[in-house]
């Protein structure tokens, strides 16, 4: 598979993640995206180094599987299938979604890239997933939608890091996944105890604290 | 001896999950914190400049903020068995090991010498110190760990880019992994602007996030808020002081790279308007812990507007981290005792504590003081040499909004602190059995006279430390052999 069908394929999945309601589906998508990541580095002709390989497995465990796991276990004590009511409604979100987008393209074009450096799309999509994780965080209401938010954030951030795969040690790259599943298995303690303190993790009941 | 440091910490915070005893575990922090302290002391009798290879060490930068971080952990840590003992209905397990496993986790990222594994000291210094604000274990408690928790991860996770970024700088400059910080900063000609630029932005955001400069700072009233006024000591001198130096060592990189002018442009703007923001809402700010909050953001912008005028108040911005750490520690601490003794933070319950308890509300009063910049005490020391500096070279208008918002900082702080010390006691007002004690108001008294001592006498070894972290922070590489960077 080339490595530009699969940066289509995760840019799909950004539009896909800002349209969806049920939290059941955003999290699918979470799972979906992060194994399309995974393969990324061997579709850009990286398979032949042992800690790459080492890291595509990692991560394809961690994102497709140690995290929507979590995340579902959590779902499935709350009883709660839809996101009602976001911040920022579907449609909006959508054409913020490709506003970003665009917008990435403009960045990336600004930022020269190494020359022989294959995908060049690499950093647009990057930066564009950074933006729909970003925007679906600060426009849900639920607390395990803000958590997939964070996630595909993460997953941003991890496309970039594919640039630098070659010459970045072992020891930071799995910091980087270690990180993000003890981010997200913290979080997911948090989200268990706001449904014993309020029997929803609605995050609307969580604004007690203003000025 | 250096990863001592780290693994001290963390094995005393295995041992305090380990042991059944409260009594027990409570002491263990104090002995913890006082060996932490001599340890560094120790260590530092021969800080040094690291040779470009090294991935752990203590360089005077990470010394200095070390030291600081140490020193204000001790002082929490000999307030924390007899705050412990007024709480006994609260199991603090998950709280002694969090608050052991910052300090072994503070120690990591001062001695680290890769962006890479500062960022993950950075982050998993917010995982452990998420437990300590949920401490209370009520609602309120837990909107402000899923604040903190949530606004604080998206801040790392901008850092973590923005550190991806320099390496891709690194990396388009033909420097080649691994990209310790003496050599990023030998090689700083050879970075890719572009990507140096935007990876300076994004940890500037990234870490300013987790030191709460405006307008990021949103978790931070209610994180303060919220936890008890040990950990708001902690989060006001020890983490904010952490994302501090891990914004330094990009600031350096920066400077090395000759981009210091374009950096130092957004730090100023950064500080000033967190200065202002934290005024707007210092006045008639009735909850006196968040009141702590909001001087907390204004001082985290003197910082980064000391840095950003450069020169000489470089040197008074590191400075000012050690006066910060201790006046807050005094002031977060004797707010916690105010708290407890009126089971409130709010006016207008809480009003004339000096008759109450006299001890905590005069420390409050004097801390207060202090960190408005009251002379002889250190706080003054920092901020009237950069206010100087920045009026005596060219950044007259900075200067002059820098002094205007100190001074309305201290009118507006003000109201609500006479009001809470020497206000007419509130008719609404709760009795409850808190009395000062010797060992809830010692600690406090000490970390008052040493903000005292520094503003009088800085010892020569730390003034020596002090000017070699000002040189690391200028910019200026370490006398280090880089024979193994290729060409």
């Amino acid at each position: 598979m080339s490595p530009d069908l699969l940066i289509a394929l995760i840019m799909l999945t950004n539009f896909t993640l800002v349209a969806t309601s049920r939290i059941n589906k955003a999290i699918q998508v979470a799972v979906v995206q992060g194994v399309l990541l995974g393969l990324m580095p061997i579709a850009m002709g990286l398979g032949h180094h042992a800690h790459i390989l080492f890291m595509v497995a990692a991560a394809i465990a961690v994102k497709g599987w140690l995290i929507p796991f979590l995340l579902r276990r959590a779902l499935r004590h709350v009883q709660i299938h839809r996101e009602i009511d976001p911040y920022i409604g579907y449609t909006v979100s959508l054409l913020l979604c490709a506003a970003g987008t665009g917008l990435s393209l403009v960045l990336a074009h600004n930022l020269p890239l190494k020359a022989g450096t294959t995908p060049t799309y690499l950093v647009p999509a990057a930066l564009a997933t950074l933006f729909t994780g970003f925007l679906v965080l600060v426009s849900r209401r639920k607390a395990l939608t803000q958590v997939v938010g964070y996630l595909v954030l993460e997953n941003g951030i991890y496309l970039f890091g594919l640039l630098l795969v070659e010459d970045m040690p072992v020891l930071v790259e799995t910091g980087i996944l270690l990180d993000l599943f003890v981010g997200v298995f913290v979080m997911g303690i948090v989200i268990n105890h706001i449904r014993t303190a309020f029997d929803s993790t609605d995050t609307r009941h969580l604004a007690e604290l203003k000025d | 001896m250096a990863w001592l440091l780290i693994a001290l910490p963390l094995a005393a915070a295995a041992v305090a999950f380990l042991v059944d005893s409260p009594s027990v575990r409570a002491r263990l922090l104090p002995a913890t914190g006082i060996l932490h302290l001599l340890l560094l002391l120790a260590v530092l009798r021969r800080w040094q400049s690291l040779p470009a290879g090294a991935w752990l060490g203590l360089d005077a930068l990470g010394g200095w903020v070390l030291l600081v971080i140490s020193v204000l952990f001790c002082i929490c840590a000999f307030y924390a068995p007899s705050y412990l003992a007024l709480r006994p209905e609260r199991d603090h397990r998950i709280f002694s090991v969090s608050l052991l496993g910052f300090l072994g986790l503070a120690s990591l990222l001062a001695e680290a010498r890769h962006p890479g594994v500062a960022w993950v000291a950075m982050e998993t210094t917010t995982l452990v110190t998420a437990p300590l604000v949920y401490f209370n274990r009520n609602r309120r408690s837990l909107e402000a760990t899923w604040k903190y928790l949530v606004i604080g991860s998206v801040g790392i996770a901008l850092a973590l880019l923005g550190t991806l970024f320099i390496a891709y700088a690194a990396h388009m400059g033909g420097v080649e992994e691994p990209l310790q910080y003496p050599r990023l900063m030998a090689e700083a000609g050879r970075l890719s602007r572009p990507w140096l630029r935007a990876g300076f932005v994004l940890t500037l955001v990234g870490y300013g996030t987790k030191m709460g400069l405006a307008p990021l700072h949103t978790w931070k009233p209610d994180a303060y808020g919220e936890t008890p006024g040990i950990v708001g000591a902690l989060l006001a001198g020890g983490v904010t002081s952490c994302a501090f130096l891990a914004l330094l060592r990009i600031y350096a990189i920066m400077a090395a790279a000759g981009e210091g002018r374009f950096a130092r442009e957004i730090l100023v703007a950064f500080g000033l308007l967190s200065m202002a923001w934290a005024l707007v809402f210092m006045v008639g700010q009735l909850d006196f812990k968040r009141l702590l909050a909001y001087s907390s953001v204004e001082h985290m912008g003197i910082l980064v507007l000391g840095i950003g005028i450069g020169g000489n108040a470089t040197r008074f911005a590191l400075f000012h981290l050690a006066a910060n750490a201790l006046v807050k520690s005094v002031l977060f601490l004797s707010a916690g005792n105010i708290h407890r003794s009126y089971a409130s933070k709010q006016l207008p319950h809480v009003t004339g504590a000096i008759r109450r308890t006299p001890v905590s509300a005069g420390l409050f009063l004097l801390g207060f003081l202090a960190i408005t910049g009251l002379p002889p005490f250190a706080p003054f020391i920092s901020e009237f040499n950069i206010a100087a500096t920045a009026l005596t070279t060219g950044h007259v208008l900075a200067g002059a909004a820098f002094l205007l918002l100190l001074a309305g900082i201290f009118l507006g702080m003000s109201d609500t602190v006479l009001q809470v010390v020497f206000g007419t006691p509130s008719p609404q007002r709760v009795r409850t059995p808190y009395k000062d004690t010797a060992a809830t108001t010692a600690p406090l008294i000490v970390a008052l006279g040493l903000a005292l001592g520094l503003g009088l006498w800085l010892p020569g070894p730390l003034r020596a430390m002090l000017d070699g972290a000002t040189a690391t922070v200028e910019g200026q590489v370490p006398v280090v052999r880089i024979a193994e960077v290729r060409p």
